[in-house]
């Protein structure tokens, strides 16, 4: 039986949870970083095909900036934070005080590409470990790799090893918007978390729902 | 005579499809998943496959998308063009993609996939003695890649390197 048959709809309560608590985190940490208001939306959890994943965030072509990181330990999967090329310029431009800042000058090795990466480094690793604590699982985040490239050129390696298994993935995307002092949204950005097939046993279990039974 | 304006045909993750003139056929976000454009000249027919892995026996279930992988997934596009009309002894090939997108350093075998996925396709059409034309692979950049059955060409575009036509 294909993994993606055996989830209920409690499975997929329970992983809107773990999108919850981990981006709540991120979104703590990155408020406090920047001291400003962050909106978290109620994170959005689907079993979608390939096709329409590599559609999301506005189609595959869609130049996007992504922080990713492997997951490893008991439980793996990819993570991809994201935000189009403009949310970002403007994410480091406000972050910097720099207007001139943009992702498409590659050839210097400009301030922003660190800022941008530590900002993922520290939001990704907040959403991880939250997600350990809640799980009681132990997770390693691998080196967060910054790239600015095609929506799916980045996304179709978290689909690579649930392409062993099926052609469909479970997508949990939580977006994290942040807001000026008029409360007017300034840039937003996705977390993608996109678990491998043998770590769904292992996290209901850990959070005591039974599975495929 | 109507002039019949062109469609463009996509192509998507782990997918196959065959196009005659005046549509053209294209898929996009290639990153390590390579694009494979099978065609003959002769009777302007062309196929394209999303290669995804490079062999079927990386399956740990039971998966019918025989598109997703470079082995099944040439073998499946060859079948539809000769479906058509052609044969494999004319067939032509333009590949493009198999890019390695990230360092990977503590990565999986499976997040350095770029370069088996190109081996594996050039190992495929070799045995179907099929001739690669032109290829744009490898590198770190993803790419869109559109192919015209009239005029054999396959258009790239990659996001920081331009454009170009093979």
């Amino acid at each position: 039986m294909n993994y993606i048959d055996k989830i209920q709809p409690i499975h997929l309560d329970i992983l809107k949870e773990v999108g919850n608590i981990g981006a709540g985190h991120a979104a703590t940490a990155l408020s406090s970083l920047l001291n400003r208001k962050i909106d978290m939306k109620v994170p959005n959890v689907r079993i979608v095909p390939f096709a329409e994943m590599m559609e999301l965030t506005g189609g595959s072509e869609k130049e996007v900036v992504s922080v990713s990181l492997g997951i490893e330990g008991e439980a793996g999967g990819n993570m991809f934070f994201m935000l189009t090329v403009e949310e970002a310029n403007r994410f480091i431009q406000k972050l910097m005080n720099d207007e001139s800042f943009t992702f498409h000058d590659r050839n210097v090795h400009n301030i922003g590409f660190s800022a941008m990466q530590e900002m993922g480094n520290i939001l990704s690793g907040s959403y991880l470990s939250a997600l350990g604590d809640f799980t009681q699982l132990k997770l390693q985040p691998s080196v967060p790799e910054l790239a600015v490239d095609m929506f799916g050129a980045i996304i179709s390696y978290g689909l690579l090893e649930i392409s062993q298994y099926s052609d469909y993935t479970i997508v949990i995307d939580t977006i994290l918007t942040e807001m000026d002092e008029g409360n007017v949204e300034i840039v937003k950005g996705h977390f993608f978390l996109l678990l491998s097939p043998d770590s769904f046993p292992v996290l209901f279990e850990a959070l005591g729902a039974g599975y495929g039974k | 005579m109507v002039n019949k304006t062109g469609e463009i045909v996509k192509v998507g993750i782990a997918d196959l499809n065959v196009v005659k003139p005046p549509d053209m056929i294209r898929t996009s976000g290639l990153g390590s998943c390579v694009g494979v454009v099978l065609y003959d000249e002769s009777i302007q027919i062309a196929g394209m496959v999303h290669v995804m892995l490079p062999d079927s026996s990386l399956a740990k279930a039971d998966i019918k998308n025989k598109a997703k992988f470079a082995d099944t997934g040439i073998q499946a596009l060859i079948k539809e063009l000769e479906k058509r009309g052609t044969r494999s002894v004319r067939l032509k090939a333009k590949i493009a993609g198999g890019a390695q997108m990230f360092q990977f350093k503590s990565g999986t075998d499976l997040m350095k996939i770029g370069p088996r996925n190109v081996a594996a396709v050039k190992e495929q059409l070799q045995a179907a003695r099929i001739p690669i034309l032109s290829e744009d692979t490898g590198g770190s950049s993803g790419r869109t890649i559109e192919f015209n059955p009239s005029t054999s060409l396959l258009h790239i575009r990659t996001v920081d390197k331009g454009e170009q036509t093979i």
